[in-house]
């Protein structure tokens, strides 16, 4: 287990540093956007990690309520907690590569900013939830409310999908297929984050997991000086 | 050369964010570890 | 009893209840007022600019005013452990649910009947598109306000501080619910498209999150 650990930190750093020369040094230069177009391989597989870990959340929530494993339930808070931070970094680095690149700090209308947006608001309302919710009930309305937050994102998608067919606004990408070297370099940050991600969740359920000894040996505890 | 001051400014968000996120985590942890060590006692 | 039976019922005793008291409609009423009025000082706006601006603020209005009804739906039935006596009864969770969202329909759609002639004595409005479509998008997105309010206002009665937590989840998941019903109004009153897509939209979120509500509310319910 703590070896596992040591490894896995290790592999992780080892990882996010090659990537990081990947994505500074050794990636072409793209020709129109110029350097700051390298903001992408920090923001693209950051997206993709927070969408992972969003997943994980949906489908321990559904097991949960199936099998009522205590397991499921701390794998879905820490997914989703993970992925608020990804999802963050998403959010923060977007703005600032909009910047220069389109002129504005936010486009209202791109469809992959804004979905992402209201994602992080859903999960950041899950999070709220489960730290106001009392007694053993948690879970099961966490799990109810982490299934409605999923349903949710399709519906978001399409109705900012038609928002932006009504209110152009610049955005990139779209047509057009990528440099083959960009992609690995994208892959490559893509394999180091979701690292990253699974080191942080690690750290996170050990932590989840000792909480809830502890908060259990407290209860017993009270319980056994008022019944002195 | 402006645009560089973006790009290091993307980079630097997104470690800042990762290090504020892990430096929750180990405080809570430490605090975790403190009441494990009293309620052994 | 039948799943209409109690449904009807609890309706029934709903609405007796508001008649005699009116706490809700009335606290709802003075709030949709304030805002209509507060809006209209801070934008003082003209035919023109109104017409693109109505749609979200009306919807703004109707949203926080229906949170005021959302929020005591269940709150009720907790003096007196009216929801307890429930949970150990034989009758099923999911017409009570219906019975609840029903309720809290019919009372927001009052509050819109009786406000949408201020928004538009206030803001000078008048449709350009075809207005007989402002009805099914007003069932529709009441309907889709209402249906998650219930939900949630059943979810947040297991939190500290209820009253915060209704409008922290609700909102968030009724963004899609909100631009829809916001551009579908926008687009029948400045007449330039068809709304056509939003109430779609409307129509698909209604559809899935109903079916998800009863699919879902007996474990809300029984969660102790």
């Amino acid at each position: 287990m703590r070896r596992g650990f040591t490894l896995l930190a290790l592999a992780t750093a080892l990882l996010l540093s090659f990537a990081l020369y990947e994505a500074l040094i050794a990636a072409p230069t793209e020709q129109t956007m110029g350097d700051v177009q390298r903001i992408f391989y920090y923001h693209v597989p950051s997206a993709w990690t927070a969408f992972v870990l969003f997943l994980i959340n949906f489908v321990s929530s559904i097991v949960y309520l199936i099998r009522r494993n205590p397991k499921a339930d701390i794998l879905a808070l820490v997914s989703a907690e993970v992925g608020v931070v990804f999802c963050t970094v998403v959010i923060v680095t977007g703005p600032i590569w909009a910047r220069p690149v389109w002129g504005i700090w936010w486009a209202p209308g791109d469809i992959r900013l804004t979905t992402t947006l209201v994602l992080w608001l859903i999960y950041i309302s899950y999070l709220i939830l489960r730290r106001m919710s009392t007694g053993g009930r948690t879970p099961v309305i966490a799990a109810v409310v982490a299934i409605f937050g999923a349903l949710d994102v399709p519906l978001v998608y399409f109705s900012i999908w038609f928002f932006r067919t009504q209110h152009p606004s610049p955005v990139i990408g779209g047509g057009g297929s990528l440099d083959p070297r960009m992609a690995h370099v994208l892959l490559i940050n893509w394999a180091a984050f979701l690292c990253l991600a699974w080191l942080l969740s690690w750290v996170r359920c050990e932590l989840e997991v000792a909480t809830r000894r502890v908060d259990e040996a407290q209860a017993l505890e009270s319980l056994r000086e008022s019944s002195r | 050369m402006n645009s560089m001051h973006y790009l290091y400014a993307a980079y630097i968000a997104t470690w800042v964010i990762h290090g504020a996120y892990l430096a929750i985590l180990v405080r809570k942890y430490a605090r975790v570890r403190r009441e494990m060590e009293r309620l052994r006692k | 009893m039948s799943f209409f039976a109690i449904t009807r019922a609890t309706l029934a005793k709903d609405i007796r209840l508001e008649w005699r008291s009116k706490d809700a409609i009335n606290a709802m009423l003075f709030f949709g007022l304030l805002v209509v009025v507060i809006f209209s000082f801070a934008f003082d706006p003209t035919a023109e600019e109104s017409r693109r601006i109505a749609g979200g603020l009306i919807w703004v209005a109707f949203l926080f005013a229906a949170v005021v009804a959302l929020n005591q739906t269940w709150a009720r039935e907790l003096r007196n452990q009216v929801l307890d006596a429930y949970r150990v009864s034989p009758a099923a969770a999911n017409p009570l649910f219906l019975a609840k969202a029903l309720g809290n329909f019919i009372f927001v759609c009052v509050l819109e009947a009786l406000m949408t002639p201020l928004f538009i004595a206030f803001y000078k409005l008048r449709a350009l598109g075809p207005a007989w479509e402002l009805a099914p998008i007003a069932l529709l997105g009441t309907w889709a306000l209402v249906i998650n309010g219930t939900f949630f206002a059943a979810i947040s009665l297991r939190t500290r501080s209820r009253e915060i937590m209704l409008p922290l989840l609700l909102f968030p998941i009724s963004i899609p619910a909100l631009l829809g019903m916001v551009n579908a109004t926008t687009a029948v009153l400045s007449g330039e498209e068809s709304a056509r897509f939003w109430i779609a939209l409307l129509l698909a979120y209604d559809v899935v999150f109903t079916t998800v509500s009863l699919l879902l509310f007996e474990l809300v319910l029984e969660a102790e």
